[in-house]
């Protein structure tokens, strides 16, 4: 503060605001390394990390781009990705919201119950009469700010002509608040003000649980995805280049694509050969060489040479556009789906609303007077909307959720959860579902000597064949072989020389059935084949689902020889060779049969049929397409996540018809108290305040679920 | 009773103080990084610290 700034810095420089995501983020290191290293860049103000969303927020001068920003981060270690605007701040607004109404509900419940326990407790006359006016005061303020979230909804609900289990939580409430106020004015014996806050804060309890479950996942699943370029360096006729915005691109423009830079829009190659990364539209890690005349679709990393590629379609009429309006027609179906609680609030509202409606008729006829008629009312009201019905279903989600996250499944909303729990039939694709989906290199044959040559060519370079390389030699304890003169081309592989004599790791030759690349030391080739292994765990995960009653079944875009063997092996059923709209016909004709197919898969041509299938889960490995359209994302080589995710659905939907068992229980007991006019604001406390805690309890017990 | 007068006000006061105490950390973004703060405290200080 006290330090001399120049003044034309502050006036001269305009500041900006840059998100990135940086998935490799793992540690306090991470944190340190990260802040210090973009501090430490000339025209950045601050960086800031958020551990938990695994993005980076950076403040820097207008000059500074976020190319050289997201290059700044590789260079400190770390792959990055500019992000747009806080996508997620809509939701996040929501949950905040939740959360400070929730606050002002707690604080206004716990003050009206100290008031409350001293009028239960036996104080009267001037004394009742002035707590009554205190909770007034208190209660009114805090039941029109935390009360928004119901009304809002319920004045919806009325608008559309439904109703919902909001409109029956909204008048009571209302209906409490009027007339306790009334009550207090006329110096009466109860007022209502400890209920209907009460009632508000486990309500609002329950939501905000279920707001934040959805944002955490979210965030984690937020950190994986972005890879589609954002925008484009455009070549114009003149031969000056200039950054254009990918939603502007239009047919015809000349990009030039750098080494790291995806793609922005689908085009051909004019000039220039390289290697693209499709995986976030194939999910196939093996990056595919492309030469000039040759398409090229947007969301591919370009790894090897620059390119300059003409668009032929940009924005929405891109391949990748195409893909997610499929997927979008084929998710419409499940929008259809109905969530349990509002199952349930659908017979239950109109038969509470009826009820309290003829306790207020009964009572008239029965010469009770309409002020005690409508006291009744109220509390068949209250007590027959409670807390525990608003907490069956999130609290057990939330626990559920989170305990599958421990084990490495991402659930992204608690209706996935109920749609997980009903699935009687499980569809995989082969390659990166059932095998791990990334090349594993065979190097047994390897002489000592040559796995040491290759370990330091692998080394140097960043192609994901050559990492494989790295990392399968490196798992051996195998030193290094020193090579001079390192180099690596685009497309044609690593070169240098030991002692004058040319080695290289490059594309093999010879076309064979299975990938493969050769190692070449003066004149001898050696070929070390790449293998896609299966997940270790593939016999254990199906057997598990089978004992659950869940049959297995292979769906591949695979060629049938490979698709039989898999399938051989595990004596399940298959299908090959299917294109992505066979995958989405299959999947409605099981539909149509009555079945309820779960879609494990991971490439952009599983996309439509995990968006169709009753319940989906993609592996995190997957295209960033993939799992968005999934319900779930597992992390890890193993599959058994899939039969757990499957296991702990059906025994959270078993504890969410436990509790609301208890619910109806609780009600059977106290709607006839009610109805006879016998329940106190004592009375209807404490019932609230117990079944909200059981029902909680009971969901706890699913965090032992997921061991 | 006339301890009440001194007592209720007190009392709604620290409610009042906790709720505002609460909104704050909210506005001032105190939960959007949990995970963070639990590992921040893990990084070392260094010296290039000291010009702020």
């Amino acid at each position: 503060m006290n330090a001399p700034v120049p003044l034309d810095t502050l006036e001269g420089a305009r500041l900006e605001d840059s998100r990135f995501t940086v998935p490799g983020m793992r540690c306090a290191g991470c944190i340190a390394k990260i802040e210090r290293g973009l501090s430490g860049l000339e025209g950045v103000e601050s960086a800031r990390v958020n551990f938990s969303s695994k993005r980076v927020a950076v403040r820097h001068e207008a000059s500074l781009g976020e190319d050289d920003l997201v290059r700044a981060i590789a260079g400190i270690g770390f792959e990055a990705q500019a992000v747009a605007d806080n996508p997620m701040g809509k939701d996040e607004k929501e949950t905040k919201a939740l959360l400070r109404s929730l606050a002002v509900a707690g604080f206004g419940m716990m003050n009206i119950m100290l008031l409350s326990v001293s009028v239960w407790s036996g104080a009267g006359g001037v004394t009742r009469d002035l707590f009554h006016w205190l909770s007034a005061l208190i209660a009114i303020p805090v039941v029109a700010y935390a009360g928004r979230p119901f009304f809002a909804s319920a004045i919806m609900a009325l608008r559309h002509r439904r109703t919902n289990m909001d409109v029956p939580i909204s008048i009571g409430v209302l209906l409490a608040v009027a007339l306790s106020i009334y009550e207090t004015a006329t110096g009466g014996e109860h007022a209502y003000f400890d209920g209907a806050v009460m009632l508000l804060f486990f309500l609002l309890a329950g939501r905000a649980l279920d707001a934040t479950m959805r944002d955490k996942t979210r965030a984690g699943i937020g950190a994986l995805l972005s890879r589609m370029g954002k925008s484009a360096t455009v070549v114009d006729e003149n031969g000056s280049s200039r950054m254009v915005a990918a939603e502007d691109l239009e047919p015809g423009m000349l990009m030039l694509v750098a080494a790291g830079e995806a793609l922005a829009a689908d085009g051909v190659i004019e000039h220039g050969a390289s290697t693209l990364d499709n995986s976030m539209l194939t999910g196939e890690s093996v990056p595919q060489a492309v030469a000039a005349g040759e398409s090229v679709y947007a969301g591919a990393v370009n790894l090897g040479n620059p390119i300059r590629v003409r668009v032929s379609a940009a924005s929405s009429d891109t391949v990748l556009a195409e893909i997610a309006r499929l997927m979008d027609e084929a998710g419409q179906s499940r929008s259809h789906y109905v969530r349990i609680a509002d199952r349930a609030s659908r017979l239950y509202a109109p038969a509470v609303h009826s009820l309290a409606l003829l306790a207020f008729i009964g009572w008239m006829v029965a010469g009770a007077g309409w002020h005690q008629s409508l006291v009744i009312a109220i509390a068949v009201l209250i007590i027959t909307c409670p807390c525990a019905m608003g907490l069956a279903v999130p609290a057990a989600q939330v626990v559920a959720s989170g305990a599958l996250a421990k084990r490495g499944l991402l659930v992204k909303d608690g209706s996935a959860l109920e749609r997980l729990a009903e699935v009687d039939l499980a569809l995989f694709d082969k390659t990166g579902t059932l095998t791990v989906g990334e090349p594993v290199p065979q190097i047994d044959h390897l002489s000592s000597h040559q796995a040491g040559v290759a370990l330091a060519l692998a080394q140097s370079s960043r192609h994901p064949l050559s990492k494989g390389i790295a990392k399968a030699l490196g798992q051996r304890d195998i030193a290094a072989v020193a090579v001079d003169d390192l180099r690596e081309e685009g497309g044609r592989g690593v070169s240098g020389s030991i002692d004058g004599v040319r080695v290289a790791l490059e594309r093999s030759e010879a076309e064979t059935a299975t990938l493969s690349t050769a190692l070449r030391i003066g004149d001898d080739t050696i070929a070390i084949p790449f293998s896609d292994p299966l997940r270790s765990d593939v016999r254990e995960a199906i057997g598990a689902l089978r004992d659950q009653g869940i049959e297995s079944r292979i769906l591949s875009g695979d060629r049938t020889s490979s698709v039989e063997a898999v399938g051989r092996a595990f004596d399940i059923g298959w299908d090959a060779q299917l294109l992505p709209d066979d995958k989405l016909a299959l999947l409605d004709e099981l539909t149509a049969a009555g079945h309820r197919p779960l879609m494990v898969g991971d490439g952009i041509n599983d996309g439509p049929a995990l968006a169709a299938a009753h319940a989906s889960i993609a592996p995190g490995s997957a295209s960033d397409v993939s799992q968005q359209a999934a319900d779930a994302v597992f992390l890890g080589k193993a599959l058994m996540p899939v039969s757990l995710a499957v296991n702990v659905a059906r025994q959270t939907m078993r504890i969410v018809r436990q509790n609301f068992a208890f619910a109806i229980l609780y009600n059977v007991f106290a709607l006839p108290i009610a109805l006879a006019g016998l329940v106190t604001p004592l009375i209807a406390a404490v019932a609230m305040s117990l079944s909200s805690l059981v029902v909680v309890g009971n969901s706890l017990r699913l965090a032992r679920a997921a061991r | 009773m006339s301890g009440l007068a001194f007592l209720i006000p007190i009392a709604l006061g620290m409610g009042l103080l906790g709720l505002a105490g609460f909104f704050w950390a909210m506005r001032k973004g105190q939960f959007d990084d949990l995970d963070g703060a639990a590992q921040r405290i893990l990084i070392d200080d260094e010296e290039e610290d000291e010009n702020e």
